[in-house]
């Protein structure tokens, strides 16, 4: 079992530079994304996850991913703005894994289709940013966090299913980067709706969160903050479990 | 030279850039005249098997790979897809594979293990079944990156090189003389691949 457990440093990009924020809001510089990768590669982690932030509305930097992809030796998620099959086909080629499609899934649902046309559903994963809001009620929100969808969670996922999805990045923005745990609660829900993997991101600051998401449902776990602060003061250090502590984890 | 077979299917970049990594010489192939002069072939592949097939005999490149391998007795490595097309068909589609081996694919079919997900998307191990150039300095602590929904299974017990585990065993590495494949990604897999890819380079 515990193999099956892909832990995914979940990096976002912004100027070409790394950056982490909290609640999808303040971000801080964390360093440069071809460095994280190196390291990672050391580290020899599951797979990585990148979201270009700054991308909505934009191209994707084609150039810096092009650069990731040569140095990845892992398979590697993108999303950010990528609004076109087209685009998608040009990650692909530079050699993306998977792409994220999130608010342009939303705009234009043909697009998951469209992509997983191109290379099959685990190549499209349908990344969903849920907000809580103070009836502890969830709804979709888009572009970037600023965006609410009214939209049930749930629903969504299981349409991005049929629309093609292979699996679903469940964020939530109330968590992000809090590092008190993920939404377990939403985790449960989502997963249990879909026979697609769902990917738990948002909230997690130790191993013991990565497990709960796991024990919630989630196929895959994936931080933020976790891999790329150390300490009580968030200093920057990039880091990822040892294999065995893992592997006791998830046992 | 490693020649690794480009026929529109995505996912080159990251094979060319773990081969040079392993420090052999690799180049694309998309044409039957280009094709024709390779030593040593890499088939890699991702998506539906109709699609694969469709666009290798779209391109003309199904009777030279055949011949290649074949007659000419060129050692090929299907990865993914690429190995799934190495068969004669598959539960996938209606297209015949280029029937290289006799193999075809069935569905994964982790029922009955609760919550194990279709597509097998993750790492995993593998056993071997007999030894072989491909798998030296491989161990059963080697990780293997998978992405797949189907599986080969060899009408020839004896092509099955490995088996890994995903609810139930499946054949993730087969061997027939100069036939290879593997289920899973070597490209993505760290140094086990480059390990696997590395093996492949000196047979």
């Amino acid at each position: 079992m515990s193999l099956n457990i892909r832990v995914i440093p979940c990096l976002l990009l912004r100027d070409g530079g790394l950056v982490k924020t909290v609640r999808f809001d303040s971000s801080r510089y964390v360093g440069d994304p071809i460095n994280a990768v190196r390291i990672f590669n050391d580290k020899e982690v599951d797979e990585l996850v990148f979201l270009d932030i700054g991308a909505t509305g934009r191209e994707p930097n084609f150039e810096l991913l092009a650069d990731i992809a040569s140095e990845a030796f892992m398979p590697f998620a993108y999303g950010g703005g990528v609004t076109s099959p087209e685009q998608a086909k040009r990650l692909f080629a530079l050699g993306v894994e998977k792409v994220v499609l999130n608010t342009a899934a939303v705009h234009t649902p043909r697009l998951v289709s469209d992509v997983a046309d191109i290379a099959g559903s685990s190549s499209v994963v349908g990344s969903i940013d849920v907000r809580r809001n103070w009836r502890s009620q969830y709804s979709v929100w888009i572009s970037g966090g600023r965006e609410d969808c009214r939209r049930d969670p749930v629903t969504w996922a299981q349409e991005l299913e049929r629309l093609g999805a292979g699996e679903i990045l469940l964020g939530s923005i109330n968590q992000d980067g809090t590092q008190s745990g993920y939404d377990l609660e939403l985790i449960h829900s989502v997963s249990a709706a879909v026979s697609i993997p769902v990917v738990a991101v948002g909230g997690a600051g130790s191993l013991r969160h990565l497990r709960e998401g796991v024990d919630h449902g989630a196929s895959a776990v994936a931080a933020g903050s976790l891999f790329v602060f150390h300490g009580k003061h968030k200093a920057v250090l990039i880091t990822y479990p040892e294999r065995k502590d893992l592997e006791e984890l998830f046992r | 030279m490693i020649s690794v077979v480009d026929y529109g299917v995505a996912n080159l970049g990251s094979m060319l850039n773990m081969l040079s990594r392993v420090g052999v010489e690799a180049e694309r192939v998309g044409t039957r005249e280009e094709l024709d002069g390779a030593s040593k072939i890499i088939l890699p592949g991702i998506g539906a098997f109709d699609t694969g097939m469709s666009a290798l005999t779209e391109r003309g490149l199904v009777e030279t790979l055949r011949k290649k391998v074949l007659q000419d007795r060129v050692p090929i490595l299907g990865v993914c897809l690429g190995m799934q097309l190495l068969g004669i068909g598959s539960e996938e589609g209606e297209l015949r594979g280029l029937g290289l081996m006799e193999a075809a694919c069935q569905r994964l079919r982790p029922e009955g293990y609760g919550r194990l997900k279709v597509p097998h998307m993750g790492w995993g191990r593998i056993a071997r079944r007999r030894s072989s150039p491909l798998l030296v300095e491989l161990d059963e602590q080697s990780r293997f990156y998978f992405v797949h929904s189907y599986h080969v299974v060899c009408n020839d017990p004896e092509d099955v090189l490995a088996v890994s585990s995903y609810g139930s065993d499946f054949v993730s590495v087969v061997e027939r003389g100069n036939i290879f494949g593997v289920q899973f990604h070597p490209e993505k897999s760290h140094r086990f691949g480059l390990a696997l890819l590395r093996n492949f380079a000196r047979i």
